[in-house]
Order: structure tokens, then sequence, then C-alpha cells
């Protein structure tokens, strides 16, 4: 049994600000949200043209997990070895309530498509090659103490190897990214996964590292 | 690890209001499936396996949508019999559906109000709270595959010690929002679906709930075991299926692995055989590539048509009933091998000793879902 798991990274989009590992490394506060997100993508020279066609749930989870990842050596990791277990309280509200006016007209299918809030899960699947297990879970809030049991469980049985976990949320103008890279070894920095420092991390309160 | 038994489990559906009933109808090639002429779901005319509004028993429609009204008749017809109490500090509630209350956007009023009143931890709450569950309801909400993961995930949560049992429902209903995206998506089929066909063109669409309590009780000994299963992703696109298959191939090896099993000791595949062009064909692959290509194979499509975030539950609960009465379900529609990797379709009900079942599932987003289970 690895009792160790830990938090090797972690990276929180909210406010119009992108933290990584609690440091903030962009702002842009004056933009709405679609305009932020693009900006988020430009700041961080990311070249990739299928984020332009995805919905704000999709392009805030993927922003965050490519700033979570970048420079990282995730890709040491089988496909197979690296899942998601993502949650949120509206699930794909955001892109129902856009997909739900095309009805009376021409049913957009490219709406309709983000009218899951897994399709967010198999954006980041697809941009990275992760094959493991995903899950999408919907909270009223974020329970950290789930997410500490369940990311645990996945790892302690060899389920996974690597487990990108956390809440991505998004309704109209409102909407808070937190994700947490969460492996089995200790790396230089990295936060034992508990239900402190995970609610901790969500909450931008000053992690006790101890 | 703990085994986990199926203690009990219902099927709330147009077939029937009890596990019993819909396995009876089954049996006898009988068909949820219909031609409705319904102008809040369609213009035009569609087949689907749709509840009449005054089917459903109990519907405060002043406090339960018709969603929490299906979740609430479902678990209302198995909760007392199973003697499992929803009171117990033990006892969890797991709520699988992929759109809820989602009716509400073409129903109710634009309001500051809706999206608490439309959110799915708002219906798993409003249900909680009718039974009297003391803990907090989870809600598993990943496609077509949320009704086998929920059934995982709490054979997980009572292996790993955190409950003793756990009530998992699962329901959709079909509305105006769901058909037009399949539409959209020229996904539904112009006549009832046929699964693995070669004349198949797509989804038949269905409403339906249902019910499957586990625990690792002692007591249940002598009930179905699940003995595992696993999730996998294609990683390859938000809404068309893995080309090879090799990916659902390897949640179901992995499954098997979990559960100490050979592919020979599987008796029977439960398939998700959705009857769209590419669903079938990845399926096929991934089954033949998992080395059960000769293992009597169905799909419940047929009768139930796609019920969405209760498929899983229903399938497997089906399933179950046939390993206990040693009876394998043909695949209604199915007549003529349509896939380009052949497997052992059933087409007739037939009579064998069984004591291994695996269900499986694929969804958008390429998740895909394996669960067994064993006498």
């Amino acid at each position: 049994m690895h009792l160790n798991n830990n938090i090797t990274l972690y990276c929180t989009i909210v406010k119009n600000v992108v933290y990584k590992n609690e440091v903030p490394v962009f702002e842009n506060r004056d933009a709405d949200l679609p305009a932020f997100l693009l900006s988020v993508y430009q700041h961080f020279e990311l070249s990739y043209p299928k984020f332009y066609k995805m919905d704000n749930l999709s392009k805030l989870g993927w922003l965050a997990s490519e700033v979570l990842l970048k420079n990282n050596a995730i890709k040491d990791y089988q496909p197979e070895e690296v899942g998601l277990i993502l949650s949120n309280a509206n699930a794909s509200l955001d892109s129902d309530q856009k997909y739900i006016k095309t009805v009376s007209d021409i049913p957009s299918p490219a709406l309709f498509v983000y009218t899951l809030p897994n399709i967010m899960t198999g954006e980041i699947c697809i941009r990275n090659n992760f094959k493991g297990e995903d899950a999408f879970f919907i909270f009223e809030k974020f329970d950290p103490g789930f997410i500490e049991s369940y990311v645990n469980n996945l790892l302690n049985n060899n389920i996974l190897s690597a487990c990108i976990c956390g809440w991505v949320d998004v309704l109209g103008d409102d909407y808070k990214a937190v994700l947490f890279l969460v492996e089995k070894g200790k790396e230089e920095n990295s936060i034992p996964l508990s239900k402190k420092n995970l609610d901790s991390i969500f909450e931008n309160l000053i992690i006790d590292k101890v | 690890m703990l085994a986990v038994y199926v203690v009990a489990d219902n099927i709330y559906s147009p077939l029937g209001a009890t596990t019993a009933q819909n396995f009876e109808q089954v049996k006898q090639g009988i068909s949820g499936i219909k031609k409705h002429h319904n102008l809040t779901l369609a213009d035009e005319p569609v087949y689907a396996s749709l509840f009449n509004s005054n089917e459903i028993s109990n519907h405060n429609q002043l406090k339960y949508s018709l969603f929490e009204s299906l979740l609430i008749a479902s678990i209302e017809a198995v909760l007392g019999e199973s003697r499992i109490s929803a009171t117990d500090t033990k006892t969890l509630l797991i709520v699988s559906s992929t759109k809820g209350n989602i009716s509400m956007l073409e129903t109710n009023a634009d309001d500051p109000d809706l999206k608490d009143r439309i959110a799915l931890h708002t219906s798993a709450r409003l249900v909680a709270e009718h039974f009297g569950f003391v803990n907090k309801p989870l809600v598993v909400s990943n496609a077509c595959i949320s009704g086998i993961m929920a059934i995982l995930t709490g054979a997980r949560l009572i292996q790993s010690g955190q409950y003793e049992n756990v009530v998992v429902v699962g329901a959709d209903v079909i509305s105006k929002f769901v058909l037009s995206g399949f539409q959209s998506f020229q996904a539904i089929s112009a006549e009832p679906c046929k699964p693995f066909d070669e004349n198949r063109t797509g989804i038949t669409l269905g409403e339906a709930a249902a019910t499957m309590i586990l625990s690792s009780n002692p007591k249940y000994t002598d009930s179905i075991k699940v003995l595992g299963g696993a999730v996998s992703n294609d990683a390859n696109h938000i809404s068309a299926p893995s080309r090879t298959g090799v990916e659902l191939a390897q949640a179901i090896e992995r499954t098997l692995s979990i559960a100490g099993l050979l592919p020979d000791d599987i008796d029977l595949v439960s398939a998700h055989g959705t009857a769209t062009s590419y669903n079938d064909e990845m399926e096929a692959k991934a089954i033949a590539l998992a080395g059960l290509d000769k293992v009597p194979t169905n799909s419940l499509k047929g009768y139930y048509g796609h019920t969405l975030g209760a498929a899983g539950l229903i399938e497997s609960i089906i399933s179950i009933q046939s390993l206990k009465q040693n009876l394998i379900l043909p695949t209604l529609g199915f007549e003529k091998m349509g896939v380009s990797n052949p497997i052992n379709v059933c087409t007739t009900l037939t009579s064998k000793r069984l004591k291994t079942c695996l269900k499986t599932a694929s969804g958008f987003g390429g998740c895909n879902a394996a669960i067994v289970f064993s006498k």
C-alpha cells in the first residue's frame, strides 16, 4: 500500500488570475470569460487548433491542465496509468443553455456535443493521450474528503499511477478551476494528499506543508 | 478484499414496475419501443420507449420533477424488500444520470433559482431526504457509462470499508433537448434500433429508472456478486468511438484481471450495442480483442432503447436475472451480422447454465467501462 500519495503540482484559475502552485503566473482583470480564456491560451503560447471549437467549460479545464502540466514529466507514464477524477456543481449547464436556444431553429450538433461535463475530460485525454480511468461527479460544493479517499483508493490499488483531480465549473461569467496532480512518489515541494491540503489549495490559503 | 453482493434490484420502465415484470416481458420478446407523435418532443413521429405521463406512481409534481419521481419510484419499489436501512450511517445513495432535470430549460421560467433546481445535486438531495438517507448522496454524470460507473463506484466504496450498503439509482427522461441533440447528429434510427445488424441505422432512445442495492453484509452470501470493473478513455475523439476498440478491450481485460477470471470464464456478454454504425463496429472489435468473440453476446437496446444514465443499471439487472434463471436473451432487432469482426450475437432465447456475466458500455467523451457479475 502506498500511503504517501502526494499532490505534486496544482493550478488554480479564478477571478481572471492563473496560479501555478500558488504563484500567480498570469492575470487579465478586465476581460469577460471568453476573452480571458483566449488571453490565457495566447499568453502561454499554446498551439492547439481544437481549443477554438471547445465550449467554455472545456476551454477552462483544458487550460488549467496545460498550465498544470507545463514543463512536467507526466509523459513518462504509460497512457493507461494516468486518469482524471473531476467534479463540479453545474455539470454542462453553461452549454446546455446555449444549445437549447438553437433547438427551435436548427439544433446545433457542435453545441450538443458539449452538453456533457465529461467532454472536458475527453479533451484533456485527447491532448495528452491519457487512457486511464476517468470519472465525473456532481457536488454542490467542492468535496475534498471525497477526492482524497477516491484518489487514494485508485492509486493504492494500482488502478492509476498518476491522477489529475479537482473541480472545473462554469456558468455564465462565474467560474473556477482547481486541478491537482496526485502521484505516488514524493517530489521536492510535494504536499501530502489530504482533505485539509486539498481544501486549503482550493480556498487559496497558505499551505501547511508539514 | 470484501465481497460485494447485489442484494436487491428494480427496473422501473415502460415494460413494468419491477425487475420480475420487466424480465417476463423481455423474455417474451416484448419491446417498450413504440412510434410516438408527441409535439413536445418533435414535429415528426419518432420511435422511442416512453412512459405515459400517468404511469409514474406518486408523481407529486409540486415537489418532484418527473426525473426525481422516477428515481423515487424505483428506490421505493425495492428498498423495503431489501431490508437495508436508508437511515443507517453505513448506507450511501449514488445517483446516475446524464441530463437529470434538463427539460426544465424547456418548461420553466428562466429565473435565478433555475440553475439550482436543474442541478443534479439538488435532485440527489431531494431523493435522499425523501427516504431519510443520512449521508450526503454521490452523483455520477459520465455520459453513457454513468450507470456502470455508479455500480463500480458503489462497489469500491464498500470494498474500501467506507460504507456497508450502497443504493445505486439511475434515470433519464427523454425530452426535446435530448432527442433533438441526437437527431442533430443524425444518430436516431427511423425504425426501432437493430443492434449489430447489417441494416442498423442508429439509436432509439428510451426512458426508465433502475436501482441496484449493494452490500458487504455476509448474510447475503448467496446473492450475485460484483467481482470488479474498470474504466478507460479512448483519447481519440469527443463524440466518435475508437477506431480500433483497443481501449474498451483494455477495460475488459483489466476487469477480468481484477476479478481473477479468464475470457473462457465469461458465459455472457451484455454489450452496449446502441445500433449506431460506429459504436457496434468498435465494440465488436473490442470484444474480439479481449478474446470474447465466441461468448454469447446480446444488446438489450431493442427492448428499452438507449436509456442513457439508467442503461448500465437496467442492462446489468436484466443480465443478473439471466444468470439466476440460466437464460440467455436474444438481441431484439438483430437479423444479420453487420460488424466486420463477427461476434456471437444471441438470436434466440436459450437455456444454458450461466455463472458469470460481463457488462460493457462506451460513451461520449471517449469513455469505456466494464463490470463483471457472478453467482
